[in-house]
Protein backbone atom coordinates (compact mmCIF):
# COMPACT_ATOMS: atom_id res chain seq x y z
CA UNK A 1 0.00 0.00 0.00
CA UNK A 2 1.32 3.42 -0.64
CA UNK A 3 2.69 5.45 2.33
CA UNK A 4 1.13 8.40 3.55
CA UNK A 5 4.72 9.86 2.72
CA UNK A 6 4.71 9.09 -1.12
CA UNK A 7 2.29 11.67 -1.11
CA UNK A 8 3.41 14.68 1.70
CA UNK A 9 6.75 14.37 0.60
CA UNK A 10 9.08 17.21 2.71
CA UNK A 11 9.56 18.85 -0.53
CA UNK A 12 5.41 19.46 -0.84
CA UNK A 13 5.05 20.23 2.68
CA UNK A 14 7.73 22.59 2.65
CA UNK A 15 5.82 24.27 -0.47
CA UNK A 16 2.43 24.76 0.70
CA UNK A 17 3.89 25.87 4.44
CA UNK A 18 6.03 28.66 2.03
CA UNK A 19 4.55 29.17 -0.78
CA UNK A 20 7.07 30.57 -3.89
CA UNK A 21 5.66 33.14 -5.85
CA UNK A 22 2.41 33.88 -3.71
CA UNK A 23 1.36 37.35 -4.33
CA UNK A 24 -0.48 39.33 -7.08
CA UNK A 25 0.56 40.73 -10.37
CA UNK A 26 -0.93 44.24 -10.30
CA UNK A 27 -0.59 44.82 -13.66
CA UNK A 28 -0.56 41.62 -14.85
CA UNK A 29 -1.75 41.11 -18.77
CA UNK A 30 -3.09 37.84 -18.31
CA UNK A 31 -4.91 35.99 -15.21
CA UNK A 32 -7.02 33.16 -14.05
CA UNK A 33 -9.20 31.74 -11.82
CA UNK A 34 -9.63 27.97 -10.87
CA UNK A 35 -11.76 26.45 -8.60
CA UNK A 36 -12.55 22.65 -7.59
CA UNK A 37 -16.21 23.01 -5.79
CA UNK A 38 -16.07 19.36 -4.52
CA UNK A 39 -13.13 20.89 -1.19
CA UNK A 40 -13.29 24.67 -2.08
CA UNK A 41 -9.83 25.16 -3.53
CA UNK A 42 -9.49 28.66 -5.24
CA UNK A 43 -6.44 30.34 -7.14
CA UNK A 44 -5.99 33.05 -9.09
CA UNK A 45 -2.52 32.90 -11.15
CA UNK A 46 -1.49 35.71 -12.66
CA UNK A 47 1.20 35.89 -15.34
CA UNK A 48 3.13 38.54 -17.79
CA UNK A 49 4.16 37.41 -20.99
CA UNK A 50 7.26 39.05 -22.70
CA UNK A 51 6.92 37.95 -26.40
CA UNK A 52 6.43 34.13 -25.96
CA UNK A 53 8.01 33.61 -23.04
CA UNK A 54 6.93 34.10 -19.54
CA UNK A 55 8.13 36.73 -17.91
CA UNK A 56 6.62 36.71 -14.49
CA UNK A 57 4.01 34.54 -12.96
CA UNK A 58 2.18 34.54 -9.14
CA UNK A 59 -0.30 33.53 -7.73
CA UNK A 60 -3.04 33.93 -4.56
CA UNK A 61 -5.56 31.61 -2.95
CA UNK A 62 -6.32 28.99 -0.75
CA UNK A 63 -6.30 25.26 -1.15
CA UNK A 64 -4.66 22.07 0.28
CA UNK A 65 -1.41 21.54 0.81
CA UNK A 66 -1.34 19.18 -2.42
CA UNK A 67 -2.68 21.83 -4.52
CA UNK A 68 -0.90 24.96 -2.84
CA UNK A 69 2.68 23.44 -3.47
CA UNK A 70 1.90 22.39 -6.94
CA UNK A 71 0.79 25.73 -8.00
CA UNK A 72 4.10 27.40 -5.87
CA UNK A 73 6.83 24.82 -7.90
CA UNK A 74 4.75 25.21 -10.83
CA UNK A 75 5.37 28.69 -10.40
CA UNK A 76 9.20 28.09 -10.30
CA UNK A 77 9.29 25.46 -12.74
CA UNK A 78 7.48 28.00 -16.21
CA UNK A 79 8.96 31.02 -15.20
CA UNK A 80 11.19 32.26 -18.44
CA UNK A 81 9.65 29.58 -20.06
CA UNK A 82 7.69 29.59 -23.33
CA UNK A 83 3.96 29.26 -23.62
CA UNK A 84 4.46 26.14 -25.99
CA UNK A 85 7.37 24.22 -23.19
CA UNK A 86 4.88 25.34 -20.00
CA UNK A 87 2.10 23.25 -22.31
CA UNK A 88 4.71 20.41 -22.78
CA UNK A 89 5.28 20.50 -18.95
CA UNK A 90 1.80 20.34 -18.24
CA UNK A 91 1.67 17.36 -20.16
CA UNK A 92 4.58 15.85 -18.52
CA UNK A 93 3.36 16.52 -15.31
CA UNK A 94 -0.24 14.71 -16.13
CA UNK A 95 0.80 12.31 -16.93
CA UNK A 96 2.96 11.87 -13.81
CA UNK A 97 0.28 12.21 -11.28
CA UNK A 98 -2.73 10.56 -13.01
CA UNK A 99 0.02 6.93 -13.77
CA UNK A 100 3.41 7.62 -12.03
CA UNK A 101 4.79 7.87 -15.06
CA UNK A 102 6.50 10.05 -17.76
CA UNK A 103 7.14 9.88 -21.42
CA UNK A 104 11.02 10.23 -22.28
CA UNK A 105 13.01 12.00 -19.92
CA UNK A 106 11.82 12.28 -15.96
CA UNK A 107 14.73 14.88 -15.55
CA UNK A 108 12.40 17.26 -17.39
CA UNK A 109 10.28 17.69 -14.70
CA UNK A 110 13.16 18.24 -11.74
CA UNK A 111 11.91 19.06 -8.68
CA UNK A 112 7.99 18.51 -10.11
CA UNK A 113 9.16 14.68 -10.21
CA UNK A 114 8.04 14.38 -6.16
CA UNK A 115 4.53 14.87 -7.02
CA UNK A 116 4.61 11.34 -8.50
CA UNK A 117 3.29 9.35 -5.46
CA UNK A 118 -0.16 11.79 -6.27
CA UNK A 119 -0.68 8.59 -8.64
CA UNK A 120 -1.31 6.40 -5.56
CA UNK A 121 -4.27 8.97 -4.35
CA UNK A 122 -6.72 9.08 -7.34
CA UNK A 123 -8.78 11.86 -5.48
CA UNK A 124 -5.91 13.91 -5.24
CA UNK A 125 -5.21 14.31 -8.89
CA UNK A 126 -7.78 17.20 -8.88
CA UNK A 127 -5.53 19.04 -6.23
CA UNK A 128 -2.53 18.35 -7.85
CA UNK A 129 -3.44 19.74 -11.38
CA UNK A 130 -5.78 22.43 -10.58
CA UNK A 131 -3.33 25.67 -10.92
CA UNK A 132 -1.83 24.34 -14.10
CA UNK A 133 -5.13 24.29 -16.11
CA UNK A 134 -5.85 27.62 -14.46
CA UNK A 135 -2.41 28.67 -15.91
CA UNK A 136 -3.35 27.05 -19.19
CA UNK A 137 -6.58 29.50 -19.30
CA UNK A 138 -4.68 32.60 -17.96
CA UNK A 139 -2.05 31.95 -20.86
CA UNK A 140 -5.13 31.45 -23.60
CA UNK A 141 -6.67 34.84 -22.04
CA UNK A 142 -9.91 32.49 -21.03
CA UNK A 143 -11.94 35.36 -19.35
CA UNK A 144 -14.23 31.96 -17.60
CA UNK A 145 -13.87 30.72 -13.96
CA UNK A 146 -11.80 27.36 -14.22
CA UNK A 147 -13.39 24.34 -12.51
CA UNK A 148 -12.16 21.19 -11.97
CA UNK A 149 -15.83 19.71 -12.53
CA UNK B 1 -40.75 16.40 21.56
CA UNK B 2 -37.05 16.59 20.59
CA UNK B 3 -34.13 14.88 22.65
CA UNK B 4 -31.42 16.93 21.56
CA UNK B 5 -27.63 16.90 23.23
CA UNK B 6 -27.04 19.50 25.54
CA UNK B 7 -23.13 19.99 25.13
CA UNK B 8 -21.24 21.07 28.28
CA UNK B 9 -18.37 23.74 27.70
CA UNK B 10 -16.23 22.27 29.88
CA UNK B 11 -15.49 18.96 31.88
CA UNK B 12 -13.90 15.73 31.37
CA UNK B 13 -14.76 12.14 30.91
CA UNK B 14 -12.67 9.74 32.25
CA UNK B 15 -14.41 6.75 30.02
CA UNK B 16 -13.04 4.70 27.13
CA UNK B 17 -15.30 1.89 27.08
CA UNK B 18 -18.08 1.91 24.59
CA UNK B 19 -20.33 -0.21 26.77
CA UNK B 20 -23.36 1.73 27.45
CA UNK B 21 -26.51 0.99 29.65
CA UNK B 22 -28.45 1.85 26.85
CA UNK B 23 -27.98 -1.17 25.07
CA UNK B 24 -25.55 -3.49 23.75
CA UNK B 25 -23.55 -1.60 21.15
CA UNK B 26 -21.21 -4.64 20.03
CA UNK B 27 -24.43 -6.88 19.34
CA UNK B 28 -26.08 -4.00 17.24
CA UNK B 29 -22.56 -3.73 15.45
CA UNK B 30 -22.85 -7.59 14.09
CA UNK B 31 -26.12 -6.74 12.55
CA UNK B 32 -24.80 -4.01 9.97
CA UNK B 33 -22.62 -6.19 8.23
CA UNK B 34 -19.96 -3.71 6.63
CA UNK B 35 -18.91 -2.52 9.96
CA UNK B 36 -17.06 -5.71 10.36
CA UNK B 37 -14.86 -5.07 7.19
CA UNK B 38 -11.25 -3.66 7.00
CA UNK B 39 -10.26 -0.69 4.92
CA UNK B 40 -6.38 -0.02 3.76
CA UNK B 41 -5.93 -2.88 5.99
CA UNK B 42 -7.43 -1.12 8.78
CA UNK B 43 -10.61 -1.77 10.71
CA UNK B 44 -13.28 0.55 9.47
CA UNK B 45 -14.49 3.62 11.64
CA UNK B 46 -17.40 5.24 9.70
CA UNK B 47 -17.86 8.61 10.93
CA UNK B 48 -19.47 9.82 7.50
CA UNK B 49 -22.80 8.96 9.23
CA UNK B 50 -24.53 12.45 8.52
CA UNK B 51 -23.34 11.93 4.81
CA UNK B 52 -25.55 8.17 4.44
CA UNK B 53 -25.56 6.10 7.47
CA UNK B 54 -24.83 2.18 7.37
CA UNK B 55 -27.77 -0.78 6.49
CA UNK B 56 -28.58 -3.57 9.25
CA UNK B 57 -28.92 -7.07 7.72
CA UNK B 58 -33.34 -6.61 8.38
CA UNK B 59 -32.92 -3.71 5.74
CA UNK B 60 -30.54 -5.53 3.31
CA UNK B 61 -32.89 -8.93 3.61
CA UNK B 62 -36.13 -7.17 3.54
CA UNK B 63 -35.02 -5.56 -0.11
CA UNK B 64 -33.79 -9.24 -0.99
CA UNK B 65 -36.71 -11.04 0.08
CA UNK B 66 -38.58 -8.45 -1.90
CA UNK B 67 -36.92 -9.18 -5.11
CA UNK B 68 -37.00 -12.73 -4.37
CA UNK B 69 -40.47 -13.29 -3.04
CA UNK B 70 -42.27 -10.83 -3.55
CA UNK B 71 -42.38 -8.69 -6.65
CA UNK B 72 -45.13 -7.28 -8.01
CA UNK B 73 -46.34 -3.74 -9.70
CA UNK B 74 -48.74 -2.58 -6.89
CA UNK B 75 -52.45 -1.23 -6.74
CA UNK B 76 -53.71 -2.84 -9.90
CA UNK B 77 -53.17 -6.37 -10.32
CA UNK B 78 -55.71 -8.56 -8.75
CA UNK B 79 -52.98 -11.73 -8.34
CA UNK B 80 -51.54 -12.84 -5.34
CA UNK B 81 -48.36 -10.93 -5.80
CA UNK B 82 -49.93 -7.81 -6.62
CA UNK B 83 -51.72 -8.26 -3.78
CA UNK B 84 -49.00 -9.24 -1.42
CA UNK B 85 -46.78 -5.96 -3.08
CA UNK B 86 -49.22 -3.89 -2.10
CA UNK B 87 -50.35 -4.71 1.32
CA UNK B 88 -46.14 -4.43 2.27
CA UNK B 89 -46.10 -0.73 0.64
CA UNK B 90 -49.38 0.23 2.51
CA UNK B 91 -47.83 -0.97 5.89
CA UNK B 92 -44.41 0.47 5.51
CA UNK B 93 -46.09 3.82 5.13
CA UNK B 94 -48.07 2.49 8.36
CA UNK B 95 -44.42 2.14 9.89
CA UNK B 96 -43.28 5.78 9.05
CA UNK B 97 -46.90 7.52 10.11
CA UNK B 98 -45.99 5.66 13.73
CA UNK B 99 -42.40 6.47 13.85
CA UNK B 100 -43.03 10.23 13.55
CA UNK B 101 -46.24 10.73 15.11
CA UNK B 102 -48.35 11.88 11.59
CA UNK B 103 -51.88 11.89 11.82
CA UNK B 104 -52.83 9.62 9.01
CA UNK B 105 -50.60 7.96 6.24
CA UNK B 106 -52.77 10.19 3.66
CA UNK B 107 -50.50 12.70 4.66
CA UNK B 108 -47.38 10.67 3.87
CA UNK B 109 -46.03 11.29 0.01
CA UNK B 110 -43.21 8.38 -1.01
CA UNK B 111 -40.40 10.83 -2.59
CA UNK B 112 -36.61 10.62 -3.81
CA UNK B 113 -35.61 12.13 -0.53
CA UNK B 114 -35.80 15.07 1.37
CA UNK B 115 -34.35 17.34 -1.79
CA UNK B 116 -37.11 16.12 -3.94
CA UNK B 117 -39.34 16.38 -1.27
CA UNK B 118 -38.44 20.42 -0.65
CA UNK B 119 -38.82 20.43 -4.45
CA UNK B 120 -42.29 19.23 -4.58
CA UNK B 121 -43.41 22.19 -2.22
CA UNK B 122 -41.64 24.68 -3.87
CA UNK B 123 -43.09 23.47 -7.52
CA UNK B 124 -46.71 22.94 -5.84
CA UNK B 125 -47.55 25.14 -2.67
CA UNK B 126 -44.71 27.27 -3.64
CA UNK B 127 -46.28 28.43 -7.45
CA UNK B 128 -49.60 28.96 -6.24
CA UNK B 129 -48.96 30.48 -3.07
CA UNK B 130 -45.94 32.70 -3.71
CA UNK B 131 -46.29 35.54 -6.16
CA UNK B 132 -44.17 39.04 -7.41
CA UNK B 133 -42.86 40.34 -4.13
CA UNK B 134 -43.45 37.62 -1.33
CA UNK B 135 -40.64 36.59 0.49
CA UNK B 136 -39.94 32.84 1.63
CA UNK B 137 -37.49 33.12 4.63
CA UNK B 138 -34.95 30.49 5.37
CA UNK B 139 -32.11 30.19 7.79
CA UNK B 140 -27.85 30.46 6.93
CA UNK B 141 -27.52 27.25 7.88
CA UNK B 142 -29.26 25.37 5.49
CA UNK B 143 -28.21 22.35 2.72
CA UNK B 144 -28.26 23.48 -0.53
CA UNK B 145 -31.44 21.24 -1.14
CA UNK B 146 -33.35 23.64 1.21
CA UNK B 147 -32.13 27.16 -0.71
CA UNK B 148 -32.19 26.20 -4.26
CA UNK B 149 -35.58 25.36 -4.52
CA UNK B 150 -36.59 28.27 -3.13
CA UNK B 151 -33.97 30.19 -5.23
CA UNK B 152 -35.58 28.93 -8.50
CA UNK B 153 -39.54 29.59 -7.16
CA UNK B 154 -38.10 33.23 -6.64
CA UNK B 155 -36.30 33.73 -9.19
CA UNK B 156 -39.81 32.72 -11.55
CA UNK B 157 -42.04 34.45 -9.07
CA UNK B 158 -40.21 37.48 -8.58
CA UNK B 159 -40.26 36.83 -4.99
CA UNK B 160 -37.15 37.68 -2.50
CA UNK B 161 -35.24 34.85 -0.28
CA UNK B 162 -34.81 36.28 2.68
CA UNK B 163 -32.31 34.62 5.45
CA UNK B 164 -32.23 34.58 9.29
CA UNK B 165 -28.94 35.14 10.33
CA UNK B 166 -26.87 32.67 13.13
CA UNK B 167 -23.94 33.20 15.74
CA UNK B 168 -21.09 32.43 16.15
CA UNK B 169 -21.94 29.02 17.69
CA UNK B 170 -23.64 28.45 14.93
CA UNK B 171 -27.29 28.79 16.48
CA UNK B 172 -30.40 30.70 14.59
CA UNK B 173 -30.97 34.30 15.99
CA UNK B 174 -34.21 33.75 16.93
CA UNK B 175 -34.77 37.51 17.29
CA UNK B 176 -33.94 38.32 13.87
CA UNK B 177 -35.92 35.46 12.24
CA UNK B 178 -38.68 36.85 14.34
CA UNK B 179 -37.93 40.31 12.50
CA UNK B 180 -37.81 39.06 9.40
CA UNK B 181 -41.78 37.58 9.37
CA UNK B 182 -43.21 40.24 7.60
CA UNK B 183 -46.39 40.62 5.96
CA UNK B 184 -45.25 39.37 2.80
CA UNK B 185 -43.54 35.92 4.51
CA UNK B 186 -45.22 33.11 2.53
CA UNK B 187 -43.15 30.42 3.34
CA UNK B 188 -40.93 29.72 6.37
CA UNK B 189 -38.47 26.49 5.73
CA UNK B 190 -35.72 25.45 8.13
CA UNK B 191 -33.62 22.38 8.68
CA UNK B 192 -34.50 20.30 12.20
CA UNK B 193 -30.52 19.95 12.81
CA UNK B 194 -27.99 21.31 10.35
CA UNK B 195 -25.48 19.13 8.36
CA UNK B 196 -22.62 20.78 8.90
CA UNK B 197 -22.77 22.36 12.20
CA UNK B 198 -25.22 19.48 13.63
CA UNK B 199 -27.20 22.79 15.29
CA UNK B 200 -30.60 21.52 16.49
CA UNK B 201 -32.98 24.66 15.65
CA UNK B 202 -35.45 25.64 18.49
CA UNK B 203 -38.13 24.34 15.77
CA UNK B 204 -41.28 24.91 18.91
CA UNK B 205 -40.80 28.32 18.82
CA UNK B 206 -39.97 28.83 14.78
CA UNK B 207 -43.09 27.29 14.22
CA UNK B 208 -45.04 29.27 16.97
CA UNK B 209 -43.68 32.65 15.49
CA UNK B 210 -44.79 31.57 12.49
CA UNK B 211 -48.21 30.40 12.71
CA UNK B 212 -48.70 33.59 14.68
CA UNK B 213 -48.71 35.29 11.39
CA UNK B 214 -49.98 32.24 9.19
CA UNK B 215 -47.29 31.35 7.46
CA UNK B 216 -46.92 27.51 6.80
CA UNK B 217 -43.52 26.05 7.92
CA UNK B 218 -41.59 23.33 6.10
CA UNK B 219 -38.75 21.09 8.17
CA UNK B 220 -35.91 19.71 6.30
CA UNK B 221 -35.89 16.92 9.00
CA UNK B 222 -32.98 14.99 6.92
CA UNK B 223 -30.19 15.22 10.21
CA UNK B 224 -33.19 14.72 12.74
CA UNK B 225 -35.10 11.76 12.33
CA UNK B 226 -31.95 9.31 12.62
CA UNK B 227 -30.86 10.89 16.22
CA UNK B 228 -34.47 11.87 17.57
CA UNK B 229 -37.62 11.17 18.38
CA UNK B 230 -40.17 13.86 15.95
CA UNK B 231 -43.46 13.97 16.98
CA UNK B 232 -45.49 15.50 13.49
CA UNK B 233 -48.71 16.46 15.70
CA UNK B 234 -46.78 17.91 18.83
CA UNK B 235 -44.58 19.82 16.41
CA UNK B 236 -47.57 21.03 14.77
CA UNK B 237 -45.21 22.00 11.58
CA UNK B 238 -46.89 21.94 7.92
CA UNK B 239 -44.66 20.22 5.83
CA UNK B 240 -41.53 17.74 7.10
CA UNK B 241 -39.09 16.00 4.92
CA UNK B 242 -37.23 12.97 5.81
CA UNK B 243 -34.56 10.75 3.76
CA UNK B 244 -34.59 6.85 4.14
CA UNK B 245 -30.95 6.64 3.49
CA UNK B 246 -29.74 8.90 6.59
CA UNK B 247 -31.88 6.41 8.70
CA UNK B 248 -30.26 3.09 8.03
CA UNK B 249 -33.13 2.38 4.94
CA UNK B 250 -32.37 2.13 1.28
CA UNK B 251 -30.91 5.42 -0.67
CA UNK B 252 -33.68 6.67 -3.61
CA UNK B 253 -36.36 6.70 -0.87
CA UNK B 254 -37.44 9.34 1.38
CA UNK B 255 -40.96 11.02 2.60
CA UNK B 256 -42.81 14.39 2.42
CA UNK B 257 -44.78 15.14 5.24
CA UNK B 258 -47.61 17.39 5.07
CA UNK B 259 -50.84 18.89 6.65
CA UNK B 260 -53.88 17.09 4.53
CA UNK B 261 -55.61 20.13 4.05
CA UNK B 262 -52.66 21.57 2.65
CA UNK B 263 -51.79 19.10 0.20
CA UNK B 264 -55.35 18.69 -1.21
CA UNK B 265 -55.49 22.37 -1.74
CA UNK B 266 -51.95 22.22 -3.98
CA UNK B 267 -51.63 20.97 -7.43
CA UNK B 268 -50.18 17.17 -8.28
CA UNK B 269 -46.25 17.60 -8.96
CA UNK B 270 -46.18 15.45 -11.74
CA UNK B 271 -48.32 13.94 -13.74
CA UNK B 272 -48.81 9.59 -14.65
CA UNK B 273 -49.88 6.94 -13.62
CA UNK B 274 -50.88 6.06 -10.22
CA UNK B 275 -51.72 9.73 -9.49
CA UNK B 276 -55.34 9.67 -11.17
CA UNK B 277 -58.63 8.59 -10.57
CA UNK B 278 -59.70 8.69 -14.27
CA UNK B 279 -58.68 10.10 -17.58
CA UNK B 280 -59.83 11.14 -20.36
CA UNK B 281 -58.12 13.51 -23.11
CA UNK B 282 -60.84 16.09 -21.92
CA UNK B 283 -60.24 16.04 -18.44
CA UNK B 284 -58.12 14.04 -15.80
CA UNK B 285 -59.60 13.79 -11.74
CA UNK B 286 -56.42 13.27 -9.70
CA UNK B 287 -56.11 10.29 -7.17
CA UNK B 288 -57.15 11.22 -3.51
CA UNK B 289 -53.98 11.67 -1.25
CA UNK B 290 -51.18 10.44 -0.71
CA UNK B 291 -51.38 8.94 -4.57
CA UNK B 292 -51.96 12.58 -6.04
CA UNK B 293 -48.67 13.47 -5.65
CA UNK B 294 -46.87 9.28 -6.52
CA UNK B 295 -47.17 9.75 -10.36
CA UNK B 296 -45.70 6.08 -11.69
CA UNK B 297 -44.35 3.01 -10.40
CA UNK B 298 -42.83 3.85 -7.33
CA UNK B 299 -39.62 2.21 -5.47
CA UNK B 300 -41.43 -0.63 -3.55
CA UNK B 301 -38.29 -2.51 -2.29
CA UNK B 302 -36.97 1.05 -1.04
CA UNK B 303 -40.25 1.62 0.69
CA UNK B 304 -40.37 -2.14 2.11
CA UNK B 305 -36.50 -1.44 3.37
CA UNK B 306 -37.13 2.18 4.95
CA UNK B 307 -40.15 0.00 6.64
CA UNK B 308 -37.63 -2.60 8.03
CA UNK B 309 -35.50 0.30 9.23
CA UNK B 310 -38.14 1.79 10.99
CA UNK B 311 -38.93 -1.44 12.64
CA UNK B 312 -35.27 -2.12 13.87
CA UNK B 313 -34.69 0.99 15.11
CA UNK B 314 -38.35 0.30 16.90
CA UNK B 315 -36.91 -2.17 18.58
CA UNK B 316 -34.00 -0.43 19.91
CA UNK B 317 -35.95 2.59 20.84
CA UNK B 318 -35.25 6.29 19.24
CA UNK B 319 -35.29 7.28 22.83
CA UNK B 320 -32.13 5.20 24.00
CA UNK B 321 -30.36 5.89 20.56
CA UNK B 322 -30.70 9.36 21.12
CA UNK B 323 -29.14 9.46 24.83
CA UNK B 324 -26.63 7.28 23.37
CA UNK B 325 -25.41 9.42 21.01
CA UNK B 326 -25.56 12.70 23.53
CA UNK B 327 -23.11 10.42 25.19
CA UNK B 328 -21.00 10.00 22.70
CA UNK B 329 -21.05 13.68 21.36
CA UNK B 330 -20.68 15.05 24.69
CA UNK B 331 -17.18 12.28 24.95
CA UNK B 332 -16.22 13.62 21.45
CA UNK B 333 -16.72 17.27 22.18
CA UNK B 334 -14.28 17.13 25.27
CA UNK B 335 -11.81 14.97 23.32
CA UNK B 336 -11.47 17.49 20.31
CA UNK B 337 -11.91 20.48 22.62
CA UNK B 338 -8.89 19.61 24.83
CA UNK B 339 -6.74 19.59 21.28
CA UNK B 340 -4.46 22.50 20.63
CA UNK B 341 -4.80 23.87 17.17
CA UNK B 342 -8.27 22.47 16.84
CA UNK B 343 -10.96 24.65 16.51
CA UNK B 344 -14.91 23.21 16.78
CA UNK B 345 -17.01 24.98 13.71
CA UNK B 346 -20.38 24.80 15.57
CA UNK B 347 -20.55 25.21 19.02
CA UNK B 348 -24.08 25.26 19.73
CA UNK B 349 -25.82 24.88 22.68
CA UNK B 350 -28.17 21.84 21.48
CA UNK B 351 -26.11 19.67 18.77
CA UNK B 352 -26.99 16.54 17.35
CA UNK B 353 -24.72 13.59 15.53
CA UNK B 354 -22.20 15.97 14.09
CA UNK B 355 -18.98 17.47 15.09
CA UNK B 356 -17.37 19.94 12.39
CA UNK B 357 -13.66 21.05 12.89
CA UNK B 358 -10.32 22.66 11.11
CA UNK B 359 -7.40 21.76 12.10
CA UNK B 360 -4.55 25.01 12.49
CA UNK B 361 -2.83 25.27 8.95
CA UNK B 362 -3.67 22.01 7.76
CA UNK B 363 -6.53 22.03 4.93
CA UNK B 364 -9.55 19.66 5.45
CA UNK B 365 -9.12 17.85 2.41
CA UNK B 366 -5.29 16.47 4.06
CA UNK B 367 -7.15 15.64 7.00
CA UNK B 368 -9.40 13.31 5.23
CA UNK B 369 -6.74 11.61 3.38
CA UNK B 370 -4.72 11.42 6.75
CA UNK B 371 -7.74 9.82 8.22
CA UNK B 372 -8.58 7.61 5.21
CA UNK B 373 -5.22 5.85 5.43
CA UNK B 374 -6.23 4.57 9.25
CA UNK B 375 -9.65 3.75 7.75
CA UNK B 376 -11.26 6.46 9.23
CA UNK B 377 -14.46 7.56 6.88
CA UNK B 378 -15.22 11.55 7.75
CA UNK B 379 -16.51 13.76 5.42
CA UNK B 380 -14.48 16.97 4.28
CA UNK B 381 -15.34 20.12 2.35
CA UNK B 382 -18.39 22.39 2.05
CA UNK B 383 -20.74 19.82 3.05
CA UNK B 384 -23.57 21.30 0.65
CA UNK B 385 -23.37 24.33 2.53
CA UNK B 386 -21.73 26.34 0.96
CA UNK B 387 -23.24 29.81 2.82
CA UNK B 388 -22.03 28.54 6.06
CA UNK B 389 -18.72 28.40 5.48
CA UNK B 390 -18.48 31.59 4.53
CA UNK B 391 -20.00 32.81 7.10
CA UNK B 392 -17.47 31.12 9.55
CA UNK B 393 -14.77 32.54 6.85
CA UNK B 394 -13.33 29.02 6.20
CA UNK B 395 -13.16 27.02 2.81
CA UNK B 396 -14.15 23.96 4.08
CA UNK B 397 -14.33 21.71 7.43
CA UNK B 398 -13.71 18.36 8.81
CA UNK B 399 -16.84 16.76 9.77
CA UNK B 400 -17.21 13.46 11.99
CA UNK B 401 -20.97 12.47 12.22
CA UNK B 402 -21.97 9.73 14.35
CA UNK B 403 -24.55 6.94 14.48
CA UNK B 404 -25.68 4.62 17.56
CA UNK B 405 -23.21 1.64 16.30
CA UNK B 406 -20.38 4.01 16.80
CA UNK B 407 -18.07 3.56 20.01
CA UNK B 408 -15.87 5.70 22.37
CA UNK B 409 -13.27 3.71 21.26
CA UNK B 410 -13.95 4.73 17.45
CA UNK B 411 -13.86 8.69 18.74
CA UNK B 412 -10.66 7.70 20.53
CA UNK B 413 -8.90 6.40 16.79
CA UNK B 414 -10.26 9.63 15.54
CA UNK B 415 -8.25 11.37 18.08
CA UNK B 416 -5.28 9.51 17.24
CA UNK B 417 -5.61 10.04 13.59
CA UNK B 418 -5.80 13.79 14.40
CA UNK B 419 -2.26 13.39 15.99
CA UNK B 420 -1.31 11.91 13.20
CA UNK B 421 -2.18 14.82 10.87
CA UNK B 422 -0.45 16.42 13.26
CA UNK B 423 2.70 15.15 13.06
CA UNK B 424 2.88 14.95 9.35
CA UNK B 425 2.20 18.88 9.21
CA UNK B 426 4.86 19.14 11.79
Amino acid sequence: MPELRDLYQEVILEHSKAPRNFHAITDSAQKAEGFNPLCGDHFTVYVNIDGDSIQDIGFQGSGCAISKASASMMTQAVKGKSKAEAKELFDTFHKLVTTGEVNGDRDDLGKLAVFSGVSEFPVRVKCATLAWHTLQAALEGKQEKISTE
Amino acid sequence: MTTAAKIPSTGSSGHTRSNSALFDVEKIRRDFPILARDVRGKKLVYLDNAATSQKPRAVIDAITRYYEQENANIHRGVHFLSELATSKHDRARQAVRGFINAADVKELIFVRGTTEAINLVAQTYGRVNVASGDEVLISAMEHHSNIVPWQILCEEKGAKLRIAPINDAGELILDEFAKLLGPRTKMVAVAHVSNALGTVNPLAQIIELAHKKNIPVLVDGAQAVPHMKVDMQALDCDFYTLSSHKMFGPMGIGVLYGKAELLEAMPPYQGGGDMISSVTFEKTTYNKLPFKFEAGTPDVAGALGLGAAIDYLNAIGIDKIAKYEHELLIYATEKLSAFSGVRLIGTAKERAGVISFVIENVHPHDVGTILDREGIAIRTGHHCAQPIMDRFGIPATARASFAFYNTKEEVDALVNGIMKVQEVFA
